[in-house]
C-alpha cells in the first residue's frame, strides 16, 4: 500500500520521553545537517522514532539496514557517524555497547543484551517508524489486518478470533478481552463505544505511552478492528493532559487514518463507519479508573461508579462501552494478520503473547522491554536488566504501582504470568516493575504509595478514604518511631473493611502493597515496633 | 378451562433474611427490603435523590448462584432468586469499623451514635480529626437535583475532599432556601454556610470590612 522501501538506508534517532529529555533536539537537526551537507538527503532517511527501550543508555541512534546501534550519543557525535558509518559503513567503537564484565562490544542492536534478550512483537516497529509518518506503518503491513479483517472476516469471526488468542486485558485485570467485547456486542442497544484507555496512571509504568507516541497507528488499527467486531462506530481516547507529544501523535494519526480512508465513514469502501474523539484526562489517578474514566468523558467528575452492571453493558451515557488499554489494542492487528496459531504460540497456559514492562528503581538498565510471558522474573532483572547496580543485592520486586505488591529475592525465579504472580501476592498490573535493593525500606515503600492513594483517589466513599487516612496515620506513626503493639493488626482490620467494602477497584486493593510487605517482609514491620525512637531521635 | 394465571415479567422474588420479599425489575436490594419493612441503615440515601454509594453503611451480603458478595444495598439491582443477608459478621464488622471512621469526624452526630450503639462501634478507637463533616453529601446532591443551583459542591480530591459553597451562587440562592440545611447529620453544612457568608457574600459584610 506504500511506496516506501522498508529496506532503504536509514538513521533511527530515539525520540521517545527520555530521550527527548536528554538534548535530542539537537541531535535530530545535527543529522539533518550533516546529511544534506553530505548530499545524503534522498539517499538516505532520517526517522525521528518512538521509544526505543533503552532509556537508560539513550539517547539511542540506529543505522539501517545494519542495525548498528550508537549509545548516549550527543550532537558532537553526529558529523562523526555521518560520515564514518552511514557513508563508510564502519562502527564507531566509542559509541557502541560495552559489556561491563568483559568488556566485549556488541555494536548491532540485536546483539545487545537488553534488546537479545527480548521478544518486540509490538516494540519492534518502534525503532523502524516515525509516529508521524502514516506511510511508514504501512510500508511494516500496517493496516493489511484492518483490511483483512474487513474484507475476509465477519464480525464474529474476528470476535472469535480474539477469543481463541485468549487475549488477556494488559491494564490490570487481566479479563479476556475476547469476552469483554462479546459482552458489549451482545448487550442491548444501537449505540456502542469502544474506548483505549491511555491514562496509564500507575506509578513506574512508562510502556503504553512509550508504545502509542511511538506507534500510534497500531493502537488506533486494533481499535478500529475491535469497534468492527463489537458493532460501534464511535471511539475514544482517553490520554493524558500532561503527555503532549503523545496527544500530537494520536492526533496526527487520527487526521492521517481520516485521509487515507481507515477511519471516517464508509471505511476502504466496506460499509463500516466509525470515528474516534480524543479526551483528555483531568489529572488525578482514579480517572483512569474504568467507570470514572467513563464518567469523564461524558463531562462529569471522573467519580467511579459501581460495576453492578458491567460498563460493557452500560458504560459512557448508559451505553455498552468496552473499555480497553494501549497495549491490548495494540495487541490485536497481530492477533488478526498472523493468526491464532501463531499468536498463542508464544507465552504460558494462562498467558498468551508478550508483555510490555517498564523497568525502575534499583536496575542497571531502566526503560521498557518487551518479553513473552512465561520469562522468569530473574531473566528480566538480570538479564535484560542488568542486574543491581554498585554491586548491590535485589530485595524485591514490586508490581503493579501503588496498588500492586511484590515479591522477595527468593520468588524472582517465578515466571511473568498473571496467575502465577496473582497467586504470590504481587499481580502484574500494567506492567511497572520496581525494583528495590537490599537498602530499601519496605515499610517506607509501603507508606509512599498510600500517601499517593490518598492524595490521588476521588474521596467519595469512607472505606477508602478514611482507611486509607487512617492506615497512613499508624505507618506514619511507625516510621516516626512511635509503633504500638497491635498495630499491625489493626492495620490489618482496617485493611479488610476498605478491601471488602470499598466503592471501586482503588479502594479495594489500596492496601495490597501493605499486605504483601507484611506477607513478606512482616520483620521489619515489628522490628521497627519494636525498636521505637532510636536513641538520637528521642533526643531531638 | 383454567388459565394458567399469567406471572407478571417484571415481578422478581428474593430472598432477605430468610424472607421471601417481592420486588420488581430495576429496584435495588435496598428498596426492596425497605418494602417489606426491613432495615438497613444508611447515611447517604435520600428519597429524593439518586442513590450514591458513599457511606458503604448499607453494605450487605448476597449470594447469587453461589458466588457471596459484600455490596452497597442502595445500589444493588435485585434478581431473581437473589440471597441477601443484610446482618452478618462481616457486615457488621464493616459497618462498626465505618461508625469508627466517622465518629473520629463527628462524635456527636445523633445518627452516628444511635447506629454506633447498634454495631458496638468506639467513638474514640481513632483520634479526633479536624473536619466534622462526613462527606455523606447529601448537601451537594440535593442542590443540584432537586434545587438544580450547585451552590454547595465538593473541593480536593482523596483525603482532603471538603464541601464549599459557591459565594456567587449562594449569596443569590441560600438564604430563601436552606433547605439542605435538615438533612446534615453533623452540622457542619451550617458551619461552613456561615463561613461562607461571612467571610464571601456581601461588599458590605463585616469580614470584608475588617480585612481592608
Amino acid at each position: 500500500m506504500s511506496q516506501r522501501d522498508p529496506d532503504k538506508p536509514s538513521i533511527a534517532v530515539c525520540a521517545g520521553m527520555d530521550c527527548l529529555e536528554r538534548d535530542n533536539n539537537r541531535i535530530i537537526a545535527a543529522f539533518e545537517k550533516e546529511t544534506d551537507k553530505n548530499n545524503l538527503k534522498t539517499k538516505v532517511d532520517l526517522r525521528a522514532t518512538g521509544c526505543h527501550g533503552y532509556c537508560e543508555k539513550g539517547p539511542v541512534v540506529v543505522i539501517y539496514p545494519e542495525e548498528i546501534c550508537y549509545l548516549g550519543v550527543t550532537p558532537e557525535d553526529v558529523p562523526e557517524i555521518v560520515i564514518k558509518t552511514v557513508l563508510g559503513k564502519k562502527v564507531i567503537d566509542r559509541l557502541v555497547y560495552t559489556d561491563p564484565d568483559s568488556g566485549k562490544k556488541a555494536p548491532y542492536m540485536p546483539e545487545i543484551p537488553f534488546y537479545k534478550n527480548q521478544m518486540r512483537h509490538l516494540m519492534g516497529s518502534s525503532t523502524r517508524i516515525d509516529p508521524q509518518s502514516i506511510d511508514d506503518y504501512l510500508a511494516l503491513g500496517g493496516y493489511a489486518a484492518l483490511s483483512k479483517a474487513l474484507f475476509k472476516m465477519s464480525p464474529e469471526d474476528v470476535l472469535d478470533e480474539v477469543k481463541k488468542a485468549e487475549l488477556r486485558g494488559r491494564g490490570g485485570g487481566g479479563f479476556p478481552a475476547g469476552w469483554k467485547w462479546k459482552t458489549a456486542r451482545d448487550a442491548p442497544g444501537k449505540e456502542k463505544y469502544v474506548i483505549v484507555n491511555a491514562h496509564e496512571g500507575e506509578l513506574g509504568a512508562f510502556m503504553d505511552r512509550a508504545i502509542f507516541t511511538g506507534n500510534p497507528h497500531c493502537v488506533l488499527e486494533g481499535l478500529i478492528i475491535g469497534a468492527y467486531a463489537i458493532g460501534s462506530h464511535q471511539g475514544f481516547i482517553y490520554t493524558r493532559h500532561d503527555t503532549l507529544r503523545l496527544k500530537n501523535n494520536i492526533d496526527i494519526a487520527i487526521a492521517a487514518a481520516e485521509e487515507y480512508g481507515f477511519l471516517g465513514e464508509n471505511i476502504l469502501g466496506s460499509g463500516f463507519d466509525f470515528h474516534v474523539e480524543v479526551h483528555l484526562d483531568i489529572g488525578i489517578f482514579v480517572s483512569g479508573e474504568s467507570s470514572a474514566l467513563m464518567r469523564s468523558i461524558e463531562g462529569n467528575i471522573p467519580e467511579p461508579r459501581p460495576k453492578y452492571i458491567r460498563t460493557s453493558v452500560s458504560g459512557i451515557w448508559g451505553k455498552p462501552s468496552d473499555l480497553n488499554n494501549v497495549e491490548t489494542w495494540a495487541n490485536v492487528p497481530l492477533i488478526i494478520d498472523k493468526g491464532v496459531d501463531w499468536y498463542t504460540g508464544t507465552g504460558t497456559e494462562g498467558s498468551k503473547g508478550t508483555k510490555l514492562v517498564s523497568l525502575s528503581g534499583n536496575i542497571v538498565n531502566k526503560g521498557v522491554a518487551e518479553v513473552p510471558f512465561g520469562t522468569t522474573i530473574r531473566e528480566i532483572v538480570y538479564g535484560i536488566g542488568g542486574g543491581i547496580p554498585g554491586g548491590k543485592k535485589l530485595k524485591a520486586v514490586h508490581f503493579g504501582g501503588p496498588m500492586g505488591g511484590c515479591i522477595p529475592e527468593n520468588l524472582i525465579d517465578t515466571p511473568l504470568d498473571f496467575d502465577e504472580l496473582a497467586k504470590l501476592g504481587a499481580p502484574i498490573g500494567a506492567g511497572s516493575m520496581l525494583v528495590l535493593d537490599e537498602d530499601a525500606d519496605m515499610v517506607e515503600v509501603t507508606r509512599y504509595f498510600l500517601q499517593y492513594l490518598s492524595d490521588e483517589s476521588c474521596g467519595k466513599c469512607v472505606p477508602c478514604r478514611e482507611g486509607i487516612r487512617q492506615m497512613l496515620k499508624i505507618l506514619h506513626n511507625i516510621k516516626e518511631g512511635n509503633g504500638k503493639k497491635g498495630d499491625i493488626a489493626l492495620l490489618e482490620e482496617i485493611s479488610e473493611v476498605t478491601g471488602a467494602a470499598s466503592l471501586c477497584a482503588l479502594g479495594k486493593t489500596a492496601a495490597d502493597p501493605l499486605l504483601s510487605t507484611l506477607r513478606y517482609f512482616r520483620d521489619e514491620y515489628e522490628a521497627k515496633i519494636a525498636q521505637g525512637k532510636s536513641p538520637a531521635e528521642k533526643r531531638e | 378451562m383454567i388459565m394458567a394465571k399469567q406471572k407478571k415479567t417484571n415481578e422478581i422474588f428474593i430472598q432477605i433474611d430468610g424472607k421471601k420479599v417481592k420486588a420488581a425489575e430495576g429496584m435495588t436490594v435496598l428498596q426492596a427490603a425497605q418494602s417489606a419493612g426491613i432495615t438497613i441503615p444508611t447515611l447517604c440515601r435520600h428519597e429524593k435523590l439518586e442513590p450514591y454509594g458513599a457511606c458503604r453503611i448499607c453494605t450487605v451480603e448476597v449470594d447469587n448462584r453461589g458466588w457471596t458478595k459484600l455490596v452497597a444495598s442502595c445500589l444493588y439491582p435485585v434478581e431473581q432468586d437473589l440471597v441477601v443477608k443484610t446482618r452478618s459478621a462481616k457486615v457488621d464488622k464493616i459497618r462498626k469499623m465505618i461508625l469508627e471512621f466517622l465518629l473520629a469526624h463527628a462524635p456527636n452526630s445523633p445518627q452516628l451514635q444511635e447506629l454506633a450503639e447498634e454495631y458496638g462501634a468506639d467513638k474514640d478507637r481513632f483520634a479526633k480529626e479536624s473536619s466534622f463533616c462526613i462527606l455523606c453529601g447529601l448537601c451537594v446532591r440535593y442542590c443540584a437535583e432537586v434545587k438544580k443551583k450547585h451552590a454547595v459542591g465538593y473541593v480536593n480530591n482523596g483525603a482532603r475532599r471538603e464541601i464549599r459553597f459557591i459565594p456567587e451562587i449562594a449569596a443569590k440562592e441560600c438564604s430563601a432556601c436552606k433547605e439542605c440545611f435538615p438533612l446534615c447529620p453533623t452540622s457542619y453544612l451550617q458551619a461552613a454556610f456561615l463561613l461562607s457568608e461571612a467571610l464571601a457574600f456581601s461588599k458590605k459584610s463585616p469580614s470584608t470590612e475588617l480585612i481592608k
